[in-house]
């Protein structure tokens, strides 16, 4: 019969790894057995599951979409992310390898009502008004395309399949700076070149189109999006005034297979809007001169559903029972003078602690986890059943936003540990750690203080962990509102979590010391 | 022997003597007022140095922005409330307490007086000086009387009922904490259940997508549909009206100390 290794003197034994798994089993063993921790965890992973179905069930569809069909979805781009595809498009047909050359002359603009004179129509330029050539696999939106292109802020860029962007040269399209731009078709592989006379070329960038169709819509584009204004006042925390840009081309040639006339479409639908009344998007051509208008934009939506996030809004009820679960875990301890026997029976104070928190870490990422694995399927099929659309992701991105949140739980039920042996008060460690990482998100996204201060709330609190939550990226060629109200963390995904285990560390630190020093 | 003939009366004095002193002595009470004045006037000064406002009409609430510091104030009175009755739970003073006064309506009373109290003073100090630093900071940033923003005063009405619902929201939050601590009998557990009923409701409205369900929320939310008192531009935009939002949160206030009441009298300590 083997013998258990428990013995009367074992305090010199536990000074191993031997002594620091024993005192994992015992941690252990303290939290399943007390029913409240084990029905408070449940109820923490119910919540999530819960809160999440509510919020996706509160969700319809609030379009006219023929029935069967779901709405609010918008074009798709090739990588399955939602894609803004609107521009002006004069083009050609081309089959196999080729290349289209144009020069650019002019690029001006209107910007509607903006912030500085909210009462006219202004000429000026978005910083990332597009105008420039385009090789496209069709005119459908959201089909794979490359372009390279002037703009109206940020120089040449050669953009491809909407979220790729390569700088070139800097600097601004005038009559006096004309720029030349040229694209090239070798199989599927697309090359951007741009020079400023016509005769010396430099290359802006090459893309790879898996499975462009031979025969492409090629040509000349124009776009312009959305001006948008980030108040630093309250509210919706951002305003977008529609903008429009004319570009004039010249010098346009095509070699290769090409067919036809060219031919004006607005891809997407133009001459919808009332400002599309007075200032008609269009093409006109004298000679070989074409003056391109359009307006729209050709790049990821800035403001996708975040249904991710929306499906996990139950986390935050969830969180705060992990943390009640959590700080109740070591002072309940203090309470009942359990903290002495369980000191008496492993005098190594560090350990103790560390054995704690690894048991409420693992058992609440365990919990979070199966929460959000959950959650996060069940209310896309809810969504979907509801005819309302679920923003598709990238595999990887959910996996990351699904365990990071669970990670999440688990840096939040340590750090309510650690201060809780701190500070041994139950009801003002609940309070504190509920504030340090529920209150500054909540102030932030709900607009509840300004933009730039929410910002800094996301980047110096705990609260900077909910980063790991964001599933869409900010890109920096997309005019958008980026601020915390419509979904955006100023720190990256791991970046902001590591802000919230930087906390737990240093309260598991200052914890580690004072369970030292004092007398329990 | 025999009960004095005004032990009811007597007993509320006695009560109210009684909680006075254990507040005074033991929960470190003073602290958790003064944290209450800080953690309210430190948000505030934040939201208040972060906006800006460069033309008229920049559509933001100066009252409302200086006083954004009592979402975080509220959770330190909630501390002090729960403590006022858990910390006995914890530590079996609350059988002494009961022991010393049996009229357990009373003992409960006396607490709600004694929190209201405090909840008052630390929402008497800490409103009117976040209302101070808004008048001296905002001109600064744009909140001018050309933009449409004369400075902030106690005199102007909206503001004034912006201020007084404040310290009315402050005890009406100290008095549901009390209630629900009753109820709960834990601390963490009811420090938990209180800041939930708080912060979710609104977390909740600013990520449902339906309007109305949102605006839903809004309105029943202890915290989102009490706050509307400190609404002093585009009323007719509110989920909920000022005064009716206070209501809401008087409604739950009621709630949790009726079921706190009730609990107590029923069950053994």
């Amino acid at each position: 019969m083997s013998t258990a290794t428990i013995t009367p003197n074992s305090s010199q034994l536990s000074t191993g790894r031997d002594g620091f798994r024993h005192l994992l089993r015992a941690e252990w063993t303290k939290f399943r057995t007390v029913r409240g921790w084990v029905i408070g965890m449940a109820v923490s992973g119910l919540v999530t599951v819960l809160f999440g179905l509510l919020a996706a069930s509160a969700t319809h569809s609030s379009c006219d979409a023929p029935p069967g069909q779901t709405c609010g979805s918008g074009p798709i781009g090739p990588a399955g992310q939602p894609v803004t595809d609107t521009f002006y498009f004069v083009h050609q047909t081309l089959t196999g390898d080729g290349s289209i050359t144009a020069r650019v002359t002019a690029l001006s603009g209107i910007i509607t009502y903006p912030q500085s004179n909210p009462d006219a129509i202004v000429p000026g330029v978005e910083p990332w008004t597009k105008a420039g050539i385009i090789v496209k696999d069709n005119t459908n939106q959201g089909s794979p395309y490359a372009a390279v292109m002037v703009t109206g802020g940020h120089g040449v860029r050669m953009q491809y399949n909407y979220a790729h962007d390569t700088a070139g040269g800097p600097g601004l399209v005038a009559a006096a700076s004309p720029r030349w731009l040229r694209l090239t078709r070798t199989g599927d592989t697309l090359t951007g070149y741009e020079s400023t006379d016509g005769r010396r070329w430099t290359t802006v960038g090459t893309a790879r189109l898996t499975g462009l169709a031979t025969t492409v819509q090629t040509g000349l584009f124009v776009t312009s999006p959305g001006d948008v204004q980030v108040q630093q006042g309250l509210g919706s925390g951002a305003a977008r005034h529609h903008t429009q840009a004319t570009a004039v081309f010249d010098q346009v040639s095509l070699h290769g297979q090409a067919a036809g006339r060219w031919s004006g479409d607005g891809v997407g639908g133009a001459n919808g809007t009332d400002l599309e009344r007075d200032h008609p998007a269009g093409m006109t051509r004298s000679g070989g001169t074409f003056t391109v208008t359009g307006s729209g934009d050709i790049a990821p939506v800035d403001d996708p559903g975040r249904d991710i996030e929306r499906a996990l809004i139950g986390v935050f009820a969830g969180l705060i029972a992990m943390i009640v679960v959590a700080t109740l875990f070591v002072t309940a301890e203090y309470r009942r003078g359990m903290i002495r026997t369980t000191l008496a029976a492993s005098p190594h104070r560090g350990q103790v602690l560390a054995a704690k928190a690894v048991v409420i870490g693992s058992v609440t990422f365990v919990a979070g986890l199966l929460a959000t694995a959950v959650t996060v399927p069940l209310s896309e099929r809810v969504l979907r059943a509801n005819g309302a659309h679920f923003f598709p992701v990238a595999t990887l991105t959910e996996l990351r936003v699904i365990a990071g949140t669970a990670a999440l739980l688990a840096a939040a039920a340590v750090l309510a540990l650690a201060v809780g042996a701190s500070t041994r008060r139950s009801a003002a460690v609940v309070t504190a750690v509920i504030v340090a990482v529920i209150l500054p998100y909540f102030l932030a996204v709900t607009s509840a203080v300004p933009t730039a201060a929410a910002e800094w709330l996301l980047r110096i609190t705990p609260a900077a962990a909910f980063a790991i939550q964001q599933s869409v990226p900010p890109y920096p060629q997309v005019s958008g509102a980026y601020t915390p109200s419509n979904g955006y963390f100023p720190l990256a995904p791991w970046a902001g979590f590591a802000v919230l285990c930087g906390y737990t560390a240093l309260a598991l630190g200052v914890a580690a010391l004072r369970l030292r020093r004092r007398d329990a | 022997m025999r009960t004095p003939p005004d032990a009811h009366g007597m007993g509320l004095r006695t009560a109210l003597h009684a909680e006075w002193t254990k507040l005074r002595s033991v929960w470190g009470a003073l602290w958790l007022l003064l944290a209450t004045i800080a953690s309210t006037a430190a948000i505030g000064l934040i939201a208040v140095a972060g906006v800006s406002c460069p033309s008229a009409g920049c559509d933001a609430d100066p009252a409302k922005i200086s006083l954004a510091g009592i979402s975080l104030g509220q959770a330190v009175i909630a501390v002090l409330a729960v403590a006022a009755i858990a910390g006995e739970y914890s530590t079996g003073m609350i059988r002494v307490s009961l022991a010393a006064v049996p009229r357990r309506g009373t003992v409960l009373t006396a607490k709600a007086l004694v929190t209201t109290a405090v909840a008052l003073v630390a929402g008497t100090i800490a409103v009117p000086g976040s209302v101070l630093a808004g008048r001296l900071i905002l001109p600064g940033k744009g909140f001018t009387a050309d933009h449409g923003y004369p400075p902030l005063s106690l005199t102007d009405g909206p503001v004034l009922r912006a201020a007084t619902g404040s310290v009315l929201y402050l005890a009406l939050i100290a008095l549901l904490s009390l209630g629900v601590a009753t109820a709960v009998r834990d601390s963490a557990t009811a420090t938990g259940v209180v800041l939930g009923l708080l912060y979710l409701f609104p977390i909740l409205a600013a990520v449902v997508s339906d309007p109305d369900w949102s605006r839903r929320l809004q309105q029943i939310g202890p915290m989102s549909a009490g706050l509307a008192i400190q609404a002093t531009t585009g009323l007719h935009d509110l989920p909920i009206a000022p005064w009716a939002g206070l209501g809401v949160l008087t409604a739950w206030t009621a709630a949790a100390l009726l079921a706190g009441g009730v609990l107590l009298r029923l069950r053994d300590a």
